[in-house]
């Protein structure tokens, strides 16, 4: 049953990266300009360069095999060179994107220790007074727009208090080796230069971009948490387990929780794709150096090669995500693998 | 499980403390100057480009002489001494015998700067023999544009620390020119290496120099670091580190100083010089400096050949307007093409006022009264001659809806900007230009002579023979009075065929954390960070 399972699952999975790649092959046809530009990010090539650049992407040939051209580039990690820095798209992408995923796992990690424990209090409290206060504080870390809370922290914090920096992941004069380029990870690889003091001052980058990207994450997580346990305290075996005299949180730690963080798992794994659009407006606004807010800027001084280069790395990344998100899913909870069929 | 994370935590949080710092904490040994743009190069020969000159010249560089910016006395640097020949063709510079270059991650110096090192340094500019001269485009923008590189015949090695430099003719301003901070002295034993290694690309990039710091790396749009240079010729430089974190929005610029997290803040605008002043731990500058904001036409393109037509539009901008609310009164209006502190400087009578009824009748007799459809370039920077041109461009736009005339609003990333500009795609710009020496010369072939066409610097594109023999009469003589003549017949005739209107001659501000000394604005050139300090 397994196995049936994962093969739906992967085909579906292959399919999309297939279309995926169409889309961003496509995009150097529907971009404005030279489609060799759009193809290399070479700009004023010389002659020489010029042919050598048409037989490398086979361009006066059909479109089959251009795409064939494409995908091999691709694989062999020619991603062309960015229009605005010259330099490998790739290598770009290498370096920002740890930026970006070690901010959004950050922010991930804080809204599950925050949110699941809140969802359980709210609903083992239904409509006693922590349910309304957990309720309606995550309704307003709901509505609240992330660019509106980003600026709102930075005035309190940093301007105002002086407490936190407002930019970057460490301060510049700290010189840390890029290794992993998770700044934590490489601070500690490094033996905390600088006796701690880098350490501490990542932390302090961290702590507002972390903060306002945990809150919409956080807030879903509460609500899923909280009408999760409220459906599963609703059951049968249940009101049997409470009949038999078990105290409230018996019931929910030995009970309850199980069956109802299993929906929550897969909302976790789920959030990780809305996580990346709004670590991209974090990005920005805390002038963080990862992936968002490269493509973001370049999207700005209509650097084409980077644009597509960006997207496929991001949306790669969001589908693979989001199936690893659903295997783990199914893995804990048999009765999902018997929905065979893939769902996007 | 719970043992582990407990482990993990403690000593995350106190291995750290226990362990003995490797490194010393270098936050109060450095400084961090926030930038607006990222530099186009490291390599001061190929770009005029104002935001990279402050960011390279004089931090990785020296030159032989310099300008004193009070008196505008030239002094010894790598020069010691020089010797002008009598017929005014021949100067002879004695070098310095100590100077060392960087000793970096990608080069190491085996013998102290030389003669060789300068012959080499001049010759890349138009010498096409030079191996470098055609690496990077072969473009030296403001050697071209002053035709610096017509001028000099050769220059040749006396001796291991002598340098003749032969012109083809005397002129004026050749010192002054050697004192800017594009004449920078690059290591010919570096160039011979990356010969070598087949990598002369990187010439430009890694930049190898004799000034007090050395460069390090550079992340684009976000930092580039440098570190102190340890045997620096001229004095002990005391910051360990100078980082720039380049930082293109000017609110986050200014957000970024009350953060602390700079400590030094290039070019806020003058509507947050208010909140800055409020603090006590900054120290607000304002600075007179040689400078010209201006609106220029492609002279190439019709309608703007046509000079009525350039009057008219001159003609139909509210200047009042302009000064209030993009340089809050923190500006000089423009009465020339020149700025009252210059030695040459002479009111026009004849500069254009805000008048749209004369604007429409020079329109009419041009033939164009039903108006006609142009485009407007706005920089997306913002420089002392101009802090906010989008401003600008949005009052000169809704001016030129008076009379009929429909502008359109171009922008692009500064770097690009500069770019099309020289490639003169542009019908109308609005720029400006910040001397590199008190010389009036500096003003006028570097924008407006033909050379300067050819070098895509003239952003006017206007080539007029009559003008250059203006320029080259004023820079044949050594006589002063003769030269203020010419320069002033020269202003004339700009403010008469309006090549470019003059609008504004701003101050240069710089916010500076009050505990940082030994930074000092000059009137002209980039800024220089070699004595800074923390105290």
């Amino acid at each position: 049953m397994f196995a049936k399972y994962a093969y739906r699952r992967l085909s579906l999975l292959c399919f999309m990266l297939f279309t995926l790649t169409i889309f961003t092959f496509a995009l150097n046809y529907l971009f404005p300009g030279e489609l060799i530009t759009n193809f290399s990010g070479e700009v004023n090539s010389s002659y020489a360069q010029t042919q050598a650049l048409v037989e490398k992407y086979r361009i006066e040939e059909n479109i089959f095999v251009q795409y064939g051209a494409f995908m091999a580039r691709m694989f062999e990690g020619d991603w062309g060179l960015s229009l605005s820095s010259g330099q490998p798209v790739l290598s770009h992408v290498k370096h920002l994107f740890p930026a970006t995923l070690e901010l959004c796992l950050y922010a991930l990690t804080v809204a599950v220790i925050i949110g699941v424990p809140s969802g359980v209090i709210a609903s083992a409290y239904h409509k006693k007074w922590p349910d309304k206060l957990i309720n309606s504080l995550s309704l307003m870390g709901f509505s609240i727009p992330v660019f509106w809370l980003a600026l709102l922290l930075i005035m309190a914090f940093c301007l105002g208090l002086g407490l936190f920096p407002m930019s970057g992941r460490i301060g510049l004069l700290y010189e840390i080796q890029p290794v992993t380029h998770f700044i934590l990870i490489d601070i500690y690889l490094e033996g905390f230069p600088y006796g701690g003091a880098a350490f501490w001052d990542a932390l302090h980058h961290l702590a507002l971009p972390t903060v306002v990207l945990a809150m919409y994450p956080t807030t879903v997580l509460i609500r899923f948490t909280r009408d999760s346990m409220l459906e599963v305290l609703d059951q049968n075996y249940i009101k049997t387990a409470r009949a038999k005299g078990l105290n409230r949180s018996q019931l929910i730690i030995h009970h309850a929780l199980r069956n109802a963080l299993l929906p929550v798992i897969k909302q976790i794994g789920l959030q990780f794709s809305t996580l990346i659009t709004l670590a991209m407006i974090t990005e920005v606004i805390f002038s963080w150096p990862g992936i968002g807010r490269w493509l973001i800027e370049s999207i700005y001084q209509r650097d084409y090669p980077a644009i597509q280069g960006g997207l496929l790395a991001v949306s790669f990344f969001v589908i693979i995500a989001n199936m690893l998100s659903d295997f783990i899913h199914s893995i804990l909870d048999p009765l999902a693998r018997n929905q065979a069929h893939g769902k996007v | 499980m719970r043992k582990l994370f407990f482990g993990v935590l403690c000593t995350a949080l106190f291995g750290c403390t226990d362990q003995a710092p490797n490194k010393v904490n270098d936050k109060s040994q450095g400084l961090v100057y926030c930038a607006e743009a990222n530099p186009v190069s490291f390599n001061p020969q190929v770009t005029t480009t104002g935001s990279t000159i402050d960011i390279i010249a004089n931090q990785l560089y020296d030159t032989l002489i310099s300008i004193d910016p009070e008196s505008g006395e030239f002094l010894p640097e790598l020069a010691t001494s020089w010797q002008v020949s009598e017929d005014g063709k021949s100067f002879t510079f004695t070098l310095r015998d100590d100077v060392q270059f960087h000793d970096t991650l990608y080069f190491t110096p085996t013998r102290k700067m030389n003669a060789d090192d300068v012959v080499f340094s001049f010759n890349r500019l138009f010498d096409v023999y030079n191996p470098y001269h055609f690496v990077g485009d072969a473009n030296y923008p403001y050697f071209q544009s002053i035709g610096l590189d017509q001028l000099i015949r050769q220059v040749k090695k006396v001796d291991e620390h002598t340098v003749r430099f032969d012109l083809f003719n005397a002129e004026s301003s050749f010192l002054s020119n050697i004192g800017t901070d594009f004449a920078v002295i690059l290591s010919k034993e570096y160039a011979d290496q990356l010969i070598e290694l087949e990598h002369k690309q990187d010439f430009d990039q890694k930049p190898v120099g004799t000034g007090p710091y050395k460069y390090r790396e550079f992340l684009r749009d976000n930092l580039i670091r440098y570190y102190r240079h340890e045997h620096y010729w001229k004095h002990p430089v005391y910051m360990e580190q100078l980082v720039y974190d380049i930082t293109t929005n000017g609110t986050s610029r200014i957000a970024k100083m009350l953060t602390k997290e700079c400590d030094i803040t290039a070019h806020p605008s003058a509507t947050q010089l208010t909140v800055l002043e409020q603090r006590k731990d900054i120290e607000v500058e304002k600075a007179a400096n040689l400078n010209i904001g201006y609106w220029a036409f492609n002279t190439e393109k019709p309608p703007f050949d046509n000079t009525l037509v350039r009057k008219a539009l001159a003609h139909s901008i509210d200047f009042e307007k302009i000064m209030q609310a993009v340089f809050y009164n923190n500006g000089i209006l423009a009465r020339s093409m020149l700025p009252p502190s210059s030695w040459a400087f002479e009111a026009q009578q004849k500069m254009p006022t805000y008048d749209p009824e004369k604007a429409k009748e020079y329109l009419k007799q041009a033939g164009l009264e039903g108006g006609f459809s142009m485009t407007l370039w706005a920089m997306p920077v913002s420089r002392i001659y101009n802090p906010n041109a989008r401003k600008m461009a949005e009052l000169i736009q809704r001016d030129l809806r008076d009379i009929g005339v429909n502008a359109r609003i171009v922008e692009y990333e500064w770097n690009t900007f500069i770019e099309r500009v020289g490639r003169h795609e542009h019908d109308s710009v609005l720029l400006g230009w910040a001397a590199d020496t008190p010389d009036p010369d500096n003003f006028f072939s570097p924008l407006l002579s033909c050379t300067a066409t050819f070098s895509g610097k003239n952003p006017s594109n206007w080539c007029n023979p009559e003008f250059d023999l203006l320029l080259t009469q004023a820079l044949d003589t050594n006589d002063m009075e003769e030269r203020k003549y010419y320069y002033q017949q020269a202003q004339k005739m700009v403010i008469e065929q309006l090549p470019l209107v003059p609008i504004a001659h701003g101050l240069r501000f710089q916010a500076t954390s009050s505990d940082i000394k030994g930074v000092s604005l000059r009137p002209f050139g980039g800024i220089s960070l070699a004595e800074a300090r923390r105290d």
